[in-house]
């Protein structure tokens, strides 16, 4: 990158929005389904993970992107690990102080966005070979990007699960009266992937050039 | 004894890391093309959850936890709460027990090192691993028995479904599965009807 690009020129904008589909983290680059799912029963914590999950990877992409040149190669990952720990840290006592319910709801999976393999593949791969402020743009791009999946899964699974989104009742009571009635398999945890499975099958008929070999 | 076979019979099929929390997909869904390759890796899995766990549950226990340091630093030390910490130190200990398992690895079996290439490493940011030792701290076990054997349990339950999802990815070789769900699509709805076959499982106690 020239020193006179603007900071927002059309590459650095491709930054943010190729992950969200051709790129996207869940769906293409299969990166980070690990903490995703478990928590797309509701939309309110899949919305504060994905924030969380947003601000990390971002100023861990920053922080390591500033390290790149004196971190030896050899021992980057533990370098890494420490940079996400810490940052992970401090998310999780802000979501303790500020968002404490949601914290609670969210139980162990605040603690495993430090092995969020998000995070660690854009480190890898972006961040030791690019400079501070497209490592900025590529973390929030790709945190989004993970963000419209839990937001997506997360939709579906309350809507048909509860009937609810954000905890109000958005099915109107004439439809359980006319014999519609909340699906409680939807609340399970294996329909989590399954909802995925189908998200993805969407999005491949629709962008035929990333269907996989058998 | 009892209570200990239980835990360990809950953590592998109720507890499931895979379909009950998802823990661990990252390698689960990219290692599991063949049987061969996915129980190798499986195995790792097992050796460094039933090392980890106890190691960090003795962490948490006699340094971390508010008040644990009593032993140490006598009485002035009840009101210290050092479990801010914990991620940070089960990270650590993780990352270097990963490095062990590696270089045995390495030593005894280098042909299932050169297959695992790059995951081998990657177990350190695998979630199952951080994952069960979060757990561990969160259900507060009562004794580093208790702690192994949850460890064990999880690493054999992890074992059980990648090696099953691997044996169903060969077989799906031969089958005409629609072309955008081929690959990650139906491993997916795979893995969730696996998940759901799993959950019969539910209530079991011994």
């Amino acid at each position: 990158m020239s020193a006179k690009e603007p900071l927002f020129s059309a590459n650095n904008r491709k930054l943010v929005t190729g992950p969200l589909s051709k790129n996207n983290p869940i769906m293409v680059q299969v990166l980070g389904i690990c903490s995703a799912l478990a928590v797309t029963a509701k939309l309110e914590p899949a919305i504060v993970m994905a924030l969380s999950v947003t601000a990390v990877v971002a100023f861990a992409n920053v922080i390591i992107s500033l390290l790149r040149n004196t971190i030896p190669s050899r021992i980057r990952i533990i370098v890494q690990l420490v940079v996400v720990a810490g940052l992970v840290i401090v998310v999780d006592q802000v979501l303790k102080a500020f968002a404490y319910d949601v914290s609670k709801q969210l139980s162990v999976f605040v603690g495993l966005i430090i092995t969020n393999c998000i995070i660690m593949g854009r480190l890898e791969a972006f961040a030791l070979g690019n400079t501070p402020w497209r490592s900025f743009l590529d973390g929030i791009g790709n945190g989004l990007g993970y963000g419209i999946i839990l937001v997506a899964v997360a939709f579906f699974r309350e809507l048909l699960g509860a009937g609810t989104l954000f905890g109000y009742k958005v099915i109107p009571q004439c439809f359980y009266d006319a014999g519609y009635s909340d699906s409680g398999l939807m609340v399970l945890s294996p329909m989590a992937l399954i909802t995925l499975g189908v998200i993805i099958w969407v999005h491949r008929a629709r962008n035929k050039d990333l269907i996989e070999e058998n | 004894m009892e209570n200990l076979l239980n835990i360990f019979v809950k953590s592998i099929f109720i507890d499931n890391m895979v379909f009950a929390y998802f823990l661990g997909m990252c390698s689960y869904l990219a290692v599991s093309k063949t049987v061969k390759t996915s129980f190798g890796l499986g195995i790792a899995v097992v050796f460094v959850l039933a090392i980890t766990v106890p190691v960090d549950f003795l962490l948490q226990n006699y340094i971390l936890k508010e008040g644990a340091l009593t032993w140490l630093l006598g009485d002035a030390a009840n009101t210290i709460d050092l479990s801010f910490l914990s991620f940070i130190m089960f990270i650590a200990i993780i990352a270097s027990m990963v490095q062990l398992v590696e270089m045995i690895v390495e030593k005894f079996a280098p042909a299932l090192y050169t297959q695992l290439g790059i995951f081998l490493p990657l177990i350190a940011v695998n979630c199952a691993i951080l994952g069960g030792s979060l757990f561990m701290q969160q259900r507060d076990y009562s004794s580093v028995l208790e702690a192994t054997s949850f460890g064990l349990g999880s690493g054999i339950g992890w074992l059980l479904a990648i090696v099953g999802i691997a044996a169903i990815r060969e077989k799906l070789k031969y089958s005409n599965v629609p072309a955008p769900l081929r690959g990650l699509g139906i491993t997916f709805i795979v893995t969730g009807l696996m998940g759901i076959a799993f959950m019969s499982f539910m209530g079991i106690k011994l």
